[in-house]
């Protein structure tokens, strides 16, 4: 019997190339939480200043950033404080195309 | 069914009796006196705007797209079969996909997966195909895909490579119009040139042409201030695959801009002048106010000249404008 209070959630993140100087170069990592919030929090966690790049202050998602989850962007669900469950898959890419690390 | 161009040959003669063609250039230049007194700017200087939205693609880059594909018919390596190919983030391969329909070429574009709707649907309209690279790899993605499909086809010439971050046609298309066009509408007053840089072409033609007009006209390029931006066609130089045609020695200047203060000048835009305008034109006029403060300061006259590289309409579904 499992309390689903205590069960940690981990998703999977997809990492845009000009972040994954912060992820050692890695494209897919895992995180954990409750919410996309918390997912980048925890992600922040791990590969500290990452959060930065993507959010505000306040926590919502910058406004040049599409953070998706299973493919339908957050902004159109519930921002960052949209739920997640284990599983899931986050995709954080800037709302553009501009120059990124070859 | 409809063919692009109706099944026309293309012919470079035909070019200049085009519809599509005739409407690209010639651009207003427009002083925004709302935004000098909003700043408080002294009576000296003087804040414009080239607006290229004007253009019938909706953008500058109908400009050096004109260009390539003028030279590519002119040398036979378009126009008989060929499919005309480019890695591009939108407004460039708009342009292609007008070029293509007006003149009777088909068009492929790759463009990053996370390119706008808006861009996808506009380059639907005209005809053009498109293929979608890997979004997590932006615009650096969509120029190495392109490059493995011209490879892939050898030599079967089946594809004519555009290669708008190579072509010498691309700052030459700025160095014999926007160039001489500013220069003439400012009346040779002009003491500040002021763009983004994006495949540079821009820059590049346009500066040479007025460095050389007057060599005391300050060349100031803008760019993105991270490698993770939102300034679409622009590029972070540091991170970047750099153009070949981008000569780092022309500017004077190089200013950094957030994406934030881009988005920020761009909702400004519209409604302190009514006008319309789209994310990399915020990083323009950043670069032209930081320009323009100094002048002011120093109690120096300025006309200083930004470029507005397309309009607000294609940024609809991104948060550019919401409330």
């Amino acid at each position: 019997m499992t309390d689903a209070s205590t069960t940690t959630t981990t998703v999977q993140v997809l990492i845009p190339t000009p972040l994954r100087t912060y992820t050692g170069g890695e494209a897919k990592v895992p995180a954990s939480g409750a919410t996309v919030g918390e997912v980048i929090a925890d992600l922040n966690a791990r590969y500290p200043g990452i959060q930065d790049r993507i959010c505000e202050p306040d926590g919502e998602i910058r406004r040049f950033v599409n953070v998706f989850l299973n493919g339908q962007n957050v902004r159109k669900l519930g921002g960052a404080d949209t739920g997640v469950k284990d599983g899931d898959e986050i995709g954080v890419i800037p709302a553009m195309a501009g120059g990124d690390r070859s | 069914m409809t063919e692009q161009g109706g099944g026309q040959h293309a012919t470079a003669a035909r070019l200049d009796t085009l519809a599509a063609v005739r409407a690209i250039g010639n651009t207003p230049l427009l002083r925004l006196t709302n935004l000098e007194r909003h700043l408080g700017l002294s009576e000296r200087v003087e804040l414009w705007l080239k607006a290229e939205w004007t253009n019938p693609g909706g953008s500058v880059k109908d400009r050096p797209a004109l260009a390539i594909v003028r030279a590519a018919l002119e040398s036979g390596r378009l126009g008989r079969g060929q499919t005309l190919i480019d890695a591009t983030s939108g407004n460039t391969g708009i342009a292609y996909a007008m070029l293509g329909a007006a003149i009777g070429f088909p068009v492929m574009l790759v463009l990053p997966g996370s390119a706008s709707e808006e861009r996808k649907q506009i380059l639907a309209a005209y005809g053009a195909t498109v293929v979608e690279s890997d979004p997590y790899d932006g615009s650096n993605g969509a120029i190495r895909h392109v490059r493995d499909l011209v490879a892939n086809e050898g030599d079967s010439g089946r594809f004519f490579y555009a290669d708008q971050y190579r072509n010498p046609a691309n700052p030459a298309a700025h160095y014999l119009t926007t160039g001489p066009e500013i220069w003439g509408q400012t009346g040779g007053r002009i003491t500040h040139f002021v763009a983004g840089l994006g495949t540079t072409g821009t820059m590049m033609g346009t500066g040479r042409f007025l460095k050389e007009v007057s060599p005391q006209v300050e060349l100031v390029a803008v760019q993105p201030s991270d490698a993770f931006h939102g300034l679409e066609g622009l590029k972070h130089m540091p991170t970047a695959i750099v153009p070949t045609i981008y000569d780092e020695s022309l500017p004077d200047r190089q200013l950094a801009v957030e994406t934030g203060e881009a988005f920020d000048l761009v909702r400004l835009l519209a409604r302190l002048e009514g006008l319309f305008a789209g994310t990399s034109t915020g990083a323009a006029l950043s670069g032209a106010i930081a320009v323009a403060r100094e002048a002011a300061a120093g109690n120096r006259r300025a006309a200083i000249v930004a470029v507005a590289p397309d309009g607000g309409g294609k940024y609809l579904s991104t948060a550019l404008w919401e409330p």
